[in-house]
């Protein structure tokens, strides 16, 4: 009787939804304060973006010779974190932790987290917002396979809708104290770690692809992008494992959170080795290609607004790979958090500033113009930020109790019978 | 399990739907005929209303047997902009912001064709100044155009007479192109573009001089409201030293054609295959 399971399935979600609501609604002062200070954060960006919308982009420092800035950076960041947060899967299963099902979770919901970030950063760089369904077939046209960009829109899409899917389902089927179903979460997790690899690759192809550009044109890109997305991604899962632990019943080993800093470790070094190897080949071949890396790292023309970025980022980056490397310090939970927040900052100056502004200075006809952003561009950001981890805040208010089994439907069936008559007698 | 076996089925048919119909072409400007009177008629509307003049815009499309190329003259150009400023008046480029399709670049002769050593920020007293040449430079209307390849979503395309043009009302804005043009010849409406009413030239094409609105790329289409009425482009008009030259390539009679059989000519960043079908020659 296909109508009464589809009574059946919406008594269920409806059970779920207001499980999840009741959760969210709950919580103590800390709590609260962090919502009130995420809500202000994202009106003064909403505000910020709306008269942006209004005046046009030319409120950001933005022109046509760096036509692309602080949006568009955060956004290539985010993608990384997107796809670093589900490769943690990969040692979850290797190293057998024991709460195997929150960490593969926990992922994921970063991942949701990020990707959301990622296409509300789009969305705030375009021209035309309005005119998004542009790129939806059937009502629009995605120049489906010539443009990188469609191939983007595409695959961070599909990689939001299996980390959703996935997510929400294992979180459903706790809630009504059932396991998950195997052959569905199985197949799609592992999917989605090569889905992962897959969003930053093409994401580095955007720009890799580029044969204007000479400093994004260069095949060891990509490698370098995935590099230093397995640095910064796990920095974030890091910090957030230890606060869950702290906070809640959640176990995590200290053995666990050791072999993912030495796994970034080896990340870290691969990255720097990455940026080590493409400086060689700029500044011993000595081309006119070289004008890019020289901006970024020592100014060309008196023009050197990124110098001290640049080279923060580099010491930032050799601080957290001397911390990750060292088995003593790693093991100090001090340096291990100073060294994660020293990854996320070298990989956010290097990933986000560092490549794009220095990808466009000087312009394709030789001119410098010194991108610096703009408030409104800092407000609007910060309000994507915020409503990121508004996002992953209020996920992990669900999933945390959830998954260690300390919420779940009250007597099953009795409060929702009410609704199953409501719904027959309709 | 009729969830699981209803979400199979709904995500590939979605899936399969997503993938034919991304395929099929589905562009604007290749809607029915009747449906594109319909939208210039409204347009032509739109634009009375806002500039209080009667605005036509014409939808003329290549002629058969045409295919566009240009030429310039490196030894006669001598940097005196009239170029960009015909270009401005004749395409309805912003005012306020200034927008230019044309840049033009001064270069030091002992340099030679280097960009990194160019500047289109020059102003001496007189035009040529002494040791220097000159490099306007605009859309190259490439033959294996880097922009429309990377667009995502096909809202500019080379017509069959080889313009590189955009459809401004299905641009959404996310200047990948303009990452991806070797030549700096987009240009993007950081904020509504401001054309007073009595300079607007009324006869405009449009995928090309129609007025844009804000938020959207736009660059040189050779005039194409003009050269597919078979005139020449402002900036070939203008020129003081008649260093621009512009023809049917396919036309062995053409002066465009002689050039190229007759002349030593480049194109810029020839290296990167773009083909352009903009050359620049030395005639003396």
């Amino acid at each position: 009787m296909p109508h009464r399971r589809a009574i059946e399935i919406v008594r269920l979600f409806g059970g779920f939804t207001r499980g999840s609501i009741e959760l969210i609604l709950r919580g103590n002062r800390a709590y609260w304060t962090w919502l009130a200070f995420l809500a202000a954060l994202i009106t003064s960006g909403a505000l910020a973006y709306l008269r942006q919308v209004q005046v046009g982009l030319g409120l950001t420092a933005m022109r046509d010779q760096v036509s692309w800035g602080f949006y568009i950076g955060n956004f290539t960041f985010l993608v990384g974190v997107a796809a670093a947060a589900v490769v943690l899967v990969i040692p979850a299963y290797i190293y057998n932790w024991k709460p195997i099902r929150e960490i593969v979770i926990y992922g994921e919901l970063l991942a949701i987290s990020a990707i959301t970030m990622c296409l509300m950063f789009v969305l705030v760089d375009i021209g035309r917002p309005d005119r998004f369904w542009h790129l939806i077939p059937p009502f629009g046209h995605l120049n489906f396979p010539r443009s990188i960009l469609a191939w983007d829109v595409m695959v961070l899409n599909l990689y939001f809708i299996v980390n959703f899917v996935v997510a929400t389902h294992i979180l459903y089927r706790a809630f009504h104290g059932k396991p998950y179903i195997k052959k569905l979460v199985v197949p799609m997790v592992l999917l989605s770690i090569p889905m992962a690899v897959g969003i930053h690759t093409v994401t580095a192809f955007l720009y890799n692809g580029l044969a204007a550009r000479p400093y994004w044109n260069s095949s060891i890109l990509a490698p370098q992008f995935l590099a230093s997305a397995f640095c910064s991604g796990p920095a974030i899962l890091l910090v957030a494992l230890q606060v869950l632990r702290r906070f809640t019943r959640f176990e995590i080993q200290d053995a666990a959170i050791w072999k993912i800093a030495e796994l970034m470790a080896y990340a870290m070094f691969l990255n720097l080795f990455l940026h080590g190897a493409e400086a060689f080949k700029e500044f011993y071949s000595n081309t006119q290609h070289v004008l890019f890396t020289r901006y970024w790292f020592f100014g060309v023309n008196g023009h050197h607004t990124l110098v001290p970025y640049a080279w923060s980022a580099v010491a930032l980056n050799l601080t957290s790979f001397a911390i990750f490397i060292s088995p003593r310090l790693r093991r100090n939970f001090l340096a291990l958090n100073l060294g994660c927040l020293a990854t996320y900052a070298g990989c956010y100056i290097e990933k986000g500033m560092g490549l794009i502004i220095p990808g466009l200075t000087p312009d394709t006809l030789g001119e410098i113009y010194e991108y610096y952003p703009t408030l409104t561009e800092l407000r609007v950001a910060a309000g994507v930020f915020a409503v990121g981890f508004l996002v992953f805040t209020l996920m992990l208010k669900v999933a945390v109790p959830i998954s260690l089994g300390e919420f779940m439907e009250k007597e099953p069936g009795a409060r929702n019978e009410e609704l199953t008559a409501l719904l027959l007698r309709r | 399990m009729v969830t699981r076996r209803l979400f199979t089925k709904t995500a590939a048919g979605t899936a399969a739907g997503m993938i034919l119909t991304a395929c099929g072409p589905k562009r604007l400007y290749e809607a029915p005929r009747d449906k594109l009177k319909m939208r210039i008629a409204e347009m032509e509307r739109k634009y009375k209303e806002e500039y209080g003049r009667d605005v036509k815009v014409s939808d003329t499309g290549p002629a058969p047997g045409v295919h566009f190329a240009y030429a310039l003259d490196i030894s006669r150009c001598i940097g005196c902009r009239r170029c960009v400023y015909a270009c401005v008046a004749e395409n309805n480029q912003s005012r306020d912001p200034q927008l230019h399709w044309i840049r033009v670049l001064s270069m030091e002769k002992e340099k030679g064709v280097d960009f990194s050593h160019a500047t289109a920020y020059y102003s001496p007293e007189e035009v040529p100044q002494e040791g220097h040449f000159y490099i306007p430079v605009a859309c190259q209307q490439c033959e294996d155009s880097p922009c429309t390849k990377v667009c995502p979503t096909g809202a500019t395309w080379a017509e069959k007479d080889g313009i590189v043009v955009i459809d401004y009302d299905w641009c959404i804005g996310c200047r990948y192109c303009m990452a991806a043009c070797p030549y700096g010849a987009r240009h993007f409406n950081w904020t509504q573009p401001n054309v007073p009413a009595d300079e607007l030239n009324t006869n405009t094409h449009y995928l090309g001089n129609r007025p844009r609105p804000k938020g959207v790329v736009e660059k040189c289409t050779w005039c194409i409201q003009r050269t597919r009425q078979g005139r020449y482009p402002a900036c070939v008009e203008v020129c003081p030293v008649g260093a621009r030259k512009f023809g049917n390539i396919l036309d062995p009679n053409s002066e465009i054609r002689y050039i190229i059989e007759h002349k030593r000519v480049l194109v810029l960043k020839e290296e990167l295959n773009t083909v352009p079908r903009f050359f620049y020659f030395y005639a003396t």
